[in-house]
């Protein structure tokens, strides 16, 4: 008889903190003092506080340890397992009240969140279809397979649920699917994007390494919906663990019938593969993603013809993103009312968003549509580390743009975002402190999209690679007033002129920092100076003579020999051969040498 | 751009042998370019011009759309890796955590440029695209090992912790 279970994280984030050694060394533990018969071991998804990780939950009492390491297995199990005793300082403690918390959902990071994409993530084993089936996994496919619902009433559920593409640009899913299935084609296909390439991303990883059979019911009904018999999911090489549990759970799901022919005896087929990217960023772009599962180079071609009409292999084809099918099968269990009554008017439901950066809370959280930023960020998020203060969230990644902290109470949700110039983007929600130099962080994005451009057609190829370059003037200090103009002007030029999606949002980064942090462009241009001192170029350290002591420390430490002075008198640097490396700020012992 | 690392291109039977069985397991299938290249990676660590040649034949196809679909995707690489690859995560989360300066020294303390691999073939640098791990920013992975929080003063000791082995 099991008595307790402890569940282990084995998302990517914790397994990169050694989870999988806690794991072993636990159930080496049990085994040795005979508890094998009581207590279970469950290897699972993402919890979602990543930052705390690794991350152990233990039932019946829901007990929540964090941090948790190899050493500390013995005492939890002597401790929790054979003697009832909570091991107290495992457990999570908020940060402004000190208040001890015994379980994860009580903690101020899981209050706000309603989980409903990421619902069994952390929860169940994902290697398990029975655990899936326990959750009441496949019953949306034994619903409307066994009451055999026509496939427009499955459309019309989805279309009533108003549920939005979760990849990045919100089309109606519902739509989507209503148009393939009216193309008449013997032949149609049903993908899954899991490319996710949005640097500091990692929605859909979670919901493939700590749910992969939702996305395999939900592909399995988006088929039925349309009139298609395969599927394929389209998979970044990046991300082993969910390549693996997606394999493991296609191949559960054929041997239990709900792949392949005749799922669940109602002579509808239907079977899913998987394809694996190569690390290219153009193939989250719908046409390109198809042109890659084709076995070409994967270059995106102009719309329309779409997808629904002709999309891979020349067939009507829908793609949905991980995040959009992991609501479907709910959605059809619960009803579109259900899904419908959570979030805001245009947008429904709850989106995932991978918080990261500069906040306390590192990790993946689920919100209801209209939370307000500063909840994500102070509430969820537990606001910004070593007292710094918040200057901008960046959605969207490089396809998107910065929300400064004038917006930070905007609801958050599909039109909101586009209006101040960002946009919901797959779900990166990347913090910045006042350290940060928006510049800066512009041209970061564009150092992405320039490397990422396929080079198809020439205002992304060339237009952004133009861009970077005025970037760079700025950043050195050699832009004029008019270079900011001009780099506006090419910003437009390229949205309007680019073939895909990736060109055409690739400027936003630029447009969004000129609109709201103009002033830092123009201290740059004009001033020849970086005011959060991140731009090298633009940079000097200054020695204070009054607090100088001549210790000699910083000039041992300079690696150009840049510093020089005679013992027990100030110090000065020389300008002309100082790197800017920042070593001797870092090893003064005074305080006498800033930045400027 | 990066030194093309000149090594001599050598296999043993074993992985002639595989690459054949996959050519084979993969003629008649729509789309196999991709799949076959990533598992010739997989066999020889990098695609060599002698693999290619012998895919492109396998699969009745031309050389140049080979050539083609393998520079396209950063994934697949020409040069072989040194027996340690050290890549640093260069996404959003890790970038604004500090990891352009975690580049930064490893290139110094390695003399290497990103993508290159050191004359003895022991190290080789790399950056990738968000791995996923957020919550470590920043992050580096060598080999499969991962080190997370990194301060700039960690790298020469992990770079010493291999090349000292």
């Amino acid at each position: 008889m099991i008595r307790a279970h402890i569940l282990v994280c084995g998302g990517t984030g914790c397994t990169s903190n050694k989870s999988l050694e806690i794991i072993e060394e636990l159930k080496k533990q049990i085994q040795e003092k005979g508890l094998s018969e009581e207590v279970q071991v469950v290897t699972t998804g993402c919890f979602g506080l990543c930052a705390k990780g690794p991350i152990m939950v233990i039932y019946p009492e829901g007990a929540f340890y964090h941090s948790v390491t190899k050493a500390d297995v013995s005492e939890i199990i002597d401790e929790h397992i054979i003697k009832g005793r909570i091991v107290k300082r495992l457990l999570h403690v908020e940060e402004d009240t000190k208040d001890v918390v015994l379980s994860l959902n009580e903690t101020e990071f899981l209050k706000k969140q309603v989980r409903v994409a990421l619902r069994n993530c952390g929860v169940i084993d994902p290697e398990n279809i029975d655990e899936y089936i326990g959750k009441d996994g496949y019953q949306a496919i034994g619903k409307i397979l066994t009451e055999k619902m026509a496939p427009q009433d499955v459309i019309k559920i989805i279309k009533d649920s108003g549920l939005r593409g979760r990849g990045g640009a919100g089309f109606p899913t519902g739509m989507k699917w209503d148009f393939a299935s009216r193309s008449v084609n013997d032949v149609k296909y049903v993908c899954c994007n899991a490319d996710e390439g949005d640097p500091g991303a990692f929605m859909d990883r979670s919901v493939l390494e700590g749910d992969p059979h939702v996305v395999i019911e939900a592909m399995t009904i988006a088929g039925y919906a349309i009139g298609a018999h395969q599927g394929y999911v389209y998979i970044r090489a990046e991300y082993p663990i969910a390549v693996k549990r997606l394999g493991i759970a296609i191949k559960q799901a054929r041997e239990y019938g709900l792949l392949g022919k005749n799922i669940m005896e109602s002579g509808f087929d239907f079977d899913i593969d998987i394809r694996l990217g190569s690390g290219a960023f153009v193939c989250g772009e719908e046409t390109a993603l198809m042109t890659s599962i084709e076995g070409f180079r994967g270059e995106p071609h102009p719309r329309p013809p779409f997808p629904a009409v002709k999309g891979l292999f020349q067939k009507p084809t829908i793609l949905n993103n991980v995040e959009t099918y992991a609501n479907i099968p709910q959605i059809i269990r619960n009803g579109a009312e259900w899904f419908n009554q959570m979030g805001t008017e245009k947008s429904k439901g709850t989106k995932v968003f991978a918080l990261g950066g500069n906040i306390v809370n590192t990790g993946l959280v689920e919100i209801p549509m209209g939370t307000t930023l500063r909840e994500v960020v102070y509430d969820i998020g537990g606001g910004i580390p070593n007292g710094r203060k918040f200057k901008a969230a960046q959605t969207g990644g490089p396809s998107g743009g910065c929300i400064p902290a004038e917006h930070i109470d905007i609801p958050i949700d599909y039109d909101n975002l586009i209006s101040i110039g960002s946009m919901m983007g797959s779900g990166g929600l990347i913090v910045m402190d006042d350290s940060k130099c928006m510049v800066d962080i512009a041209k970061f994005f564009l150092e992405f999209t320039v490397d990422e451009s396929c080079g198809k057609c020439t205002p992304c190829r060339i237009g952004i690679r133009r861009l970077l370059e005025m970037l760079t003037k700025v950043t050195d200090g050699t832009a004029t007033m008019e270079d900011l103009d001009k780099m506006e002007e090419l910003c437009y030029y390229i949205k309007d002129n680019s073939l895909c999606g990736l060109g055409q949002t690739a400027p936003n980064p630029v447009l969004s920092t000129l609109r709201y942090f103009r002033n830092e462009y123009e201290a740059h241009v004009k001033e020849k100076r970086c005011p959060a001192g991140v731009c090298k170029k633009l940079i000097s350290y200054v020695i204070d003579p009054e607090k100088c002591k001549g210790c000699t420390l910083c000039a041992r430490n300079c690696p150009a020999g840049a510093i020089s002075g005679e013992v027990r008198k100030p110090h000065v640097i020389d300008k002309s051969k100082c790197v800017k490396c920042g070593v001797c700020m870092d090893n003064c012992k005074f305080g006498a040498i800033s930045k400027k | 751009m990066s030194k093309i690392c000149q090594v001599e291109f050598k296999e043993t039977a074993e992985q002639a042998k595989k690459l054949q069985e996959i050519i084979e397991n993969y003629k008649h299938v729509e789309g196999a370019a991709m799949p076959v290249l990533q598992q010739a990676q997989d066999i020889y660590g990098y695609l060599p011009e002698e693999v290619q040649k012998r895919i492109a034949e396998g699969l009745g196809v031309s050389e140049e759309f080979i050539y083609g679909v393998a520079t396209f995707y950063s994934q697949f690489t020409m040069n072989p890796r040194g027996q340690y690859n050290f890549s640093v995560c260069l996404g959003t989360a890790c970038y604004v955590k500090g990891s352009g300066d975690i580049m930064a020294k490893l290139k110094d303390t390695l003399k290497i440029n990103e993508g290159e691999c050191t004359p003895d073939g022991i190290a080789s640098i790399q950056a990738t695209r968000c791995i996923g791990c957020c919550g470590l920013a920043p992050v580096m992975v060598v080999n499969s090992d991962v080190y997370g929080k990194l301060t700039v003063d960690d790298v020469p000791k992990i770079v010493d912790k291999y090349l000292k082995k």
